[in-house]
């Protein structure tokens, strides 16, 4: 009875709150409509100079070759010491080098050497740049020899399991919705909390005879309702911008969404009950934040981690629950595949709801 | 019948003594002024009575329940006023009046014949619907008192009312104590007026965390030779160590 007058009032405050409402419809659309295209790892124009020194019909068939690819774009055909001058001042990213000769060593079977520079400073940027020269480099040299038929062309075609196409949105989007509800169903509901004591209501809500439980649980279920709502609006969203489906079912992706929300709210309700202003509550998501994304494997894999880093992510709720999520939506693992996934979170929730139910006091 | 009753109450945080040994009984229907200057331990030891605060030695019981052992059924029993306002700005008058009869267990309809009374007596019928947020300091001040009581306790804590409101508000504050006093309730409020002093039937002088004084106005005027409470007040908080 009392959860219902509680409850009422919950609702009634969040949505005559001047930012809150804006805010469940502007993160589905930033999340999903934008945050894929903007934390896309795939590299593209990149802007490379070439230094070639053979000036042939051949050098030339390699860089045309080179700039015709979605990946480059080229920017000068210069000199070395012109082409560095251009990485220097960021108008280029990589330097393409054709020594002397080029075209005369080909023609007589002799060992080519072509060399690449890229700008290090974004290590990925580099590495992928220069592994993309490399491919089309070595692609252009086997043309050469299948043509005079004197060597056998080997090819390796990968076949990628479950993501053929290697799309990079596949794998972000459900990432993404996992942020969405951590943010919606773990810190909301916690700094709501926080900030009743700061205006002095939680003082007046203690001096009246409401159970512990029941307070909490007036602060949770709105938010589980709104973010489950929001949660649904970005399947919607990923089906409708990129035609991304879960190839699982939609129960599976809603039990452990289930799971996984009762696991962050009772984070965010034990930060609340040890933070007694909203600059302290802040601070404290904004670190366990931090440490969880980078831990999750959200944008790195978790096996390629340190060892105690891996030991970091096996007490991250965010890392379990992005792998299920990813599991569904790729591979189709139902509920049976998700075991020790569920088993966890449910630890999480367990231990941490207990946590949260314990350390609020209504007595100093 | 004993509705408070405190014997050698104390509080400590760390080396520091809020509330210091404090004893009194309180009778059922009575206003009790507790009075002290800022930091005397007023609010540490309302705030032990309301059971939001443990004590660290002593004893004492609130409509006969042990605070202690017992707080959350003392909850049942009392309202409670903070110095700081706390309703919720963002619901409207009625809202309040309704969610709090709510979490004391009140039926719909009781709800809402206690809140057009409520309205009826402050005047303020068309405000029913408005956020509390909009209304002046004075009319807040009067419905926080009303919502205290609106769930009729037996007894009532108002820690520092009347602070920022103007002489009329005032006034009329304290007609709303009386009214409530004569339905029974037991009325126990911290003051820095020494005016209002005057009004209570009972009043308790606290002096760095000790109760200094504790009789009638009258009598404890006449016993420190005094013309009003301020007299009083001024001779024993003079004997402070803290400031």
């Amino acid at each position: 009875m009392m959860l219902k007058y509680l409850i009422i009032k919950e609702f009634k405050q969040i949505f005559r709150n001047s930012f809150l409402p804006k805010l469940f419809v502007m993160m589905p659309l930033m999340m999903i409509g934008v945050m894929p295209f903007a934390a896309n790892q795939e590299v593209k124009n990149l802007n490379f100079a070439v230094a070639d020194h053979d000036r042939s019909t051949l050098s030339e068939r390699l860089v045309n070759k080179i700039a015709a690819s979605q990946y480059f774009s080229l920017v000068a055909h210069c000199s070395s010491n012109e082409a560095f001058r251009l990485i220097e001042s960021g108008d280029a990213d990589i330097i393409f080098e054709i020594p002397q000769g080029f075209e005369n060593d080909i023609v007589n079977s002799r060992n080519v050497t072509v060399s690449v520079a890229a700008n290090g400073v974004n290590g990925t940027k580099s590495a992928l740049a220069s592994s993309y020269i490399s491919g089309i480099v070595q692609d252009y040299s086997s043309d050469f020899q299948a043509s005079m038929g004197d060597i056998i062309k080997f090819d390796i075609k990968p076949y990628y399991l479950f993501n053929p196409g290697l799309n990079y949105r596949v794998f972000m989007v459900p990432a993404l919705m996992v942020m969405l509800l951590t943010l919606m169903c773990g810190f909301l509901p916690a700094l709501n909390i926080v900030g009743e004591k700061e205006k002095g209501t939680m003082e007046q809500i203690n001096v009246t005879p409401i159970g512990r439980g029941v307070f909490i649980l007036s602060k949770l279920l709105p938010y589980w309702a709104i973010g489950l709502f929001v949660f649904t609006v970005s399947i919607l969203l990923a089906w409708l911008f990129y035609g991304i489906v879960p190839a699982g079912s939609l129960l599976t992706v809603y039990v452990c969404a289930i799971v996984y929300i009762s696991a962050v709210s009772g984070l965010g309700l034990v930060i609340s009950n040890y933070a007694s202003t909203m600059q302290q509550a802040m601070f404290l998501m904004f670190f366990f934040m931090l440490v969880f994304m980078l831990i999750s494997g959200l944008f790195t894999p978790v096996s390629g981690m340190p060892d105690w880093a891996q030991w970091i992510a096996a007490f991250n709720p965010l890392k379990y629950f992005i792998e299920a999520m990813r599991m569904v939506f790729l591979k189709g693992s139902g509920i049976a595949d998700l075991k020790s996934h569920l088993l966890a979170l449910g630890i999480f929730a367990t231990v941490l709801n207990g946590w949260a139910v314990v350390s609020y006091r209504k007595t100093e | 019948m004993k509705v408070i009753t405190a014997h050698n109450l104390t509080k400590r945080f760390g080396s520091f003594t809020a509330v210091d040994g404090i004893s009194f009984e309180l009778e059922k229907g009575e206003i009790f002024g507790f009075l002290g200057a800022n930091g005397a331990g007023k609010t540490t030891a309302m705030r032990m009575f309301c059971g939001l605060s443990r004590p660290t030695s002593g004893e004492a019981t609130v409509a006969g329940f042990d605070v202690f052992t017992q707080q959350e059924q003392i909850k049942r029993h009392i309202g409670y006023m903070s110095q700081k306002f706390s309703l919720y700005e963002d619901l409207t008058v009625k809202e309040n009046f309704t969610l709090f009869g709510g979490i004391y267990g009140m039926k719909p309809s009781q709800i809402r014949e206690n809140f057009g009374l409520t309205v009826g007596r402050l005047g303020i019928e068309k405000y029913a619907d408005t956020l509390v947020d909009g209304l002046p300091l004075g009319w807040k001040q009067k419905l926080a008192f009303s919502l205290s009581v609106f769930h009729s306790p037996e007894i009532v804590f108002l820690d520092e009312p009347t602070g920022g409101v103007d002489p009329v508000a005032r006034r009329q504050f304290w007609e709303m104590i009386y009214d409530a006093a004569d339905k029974g309730i037991t009325v126990f409020v911290t003051t820095h007026y020494m005016d209002e002093a005057e009004y209570c039937d009972r009043v308790s002088i606290m002096v760095d965390g000790r109760v200094e004084a504790l009789d009638s106005p009258r009598n404890l005027k006449q016993k420190f030779n005094a013309d009003d409470m301020y007299g009083v007040f001024l001779y024993l908080a003079r004997t402070a160590k803290r400031s």
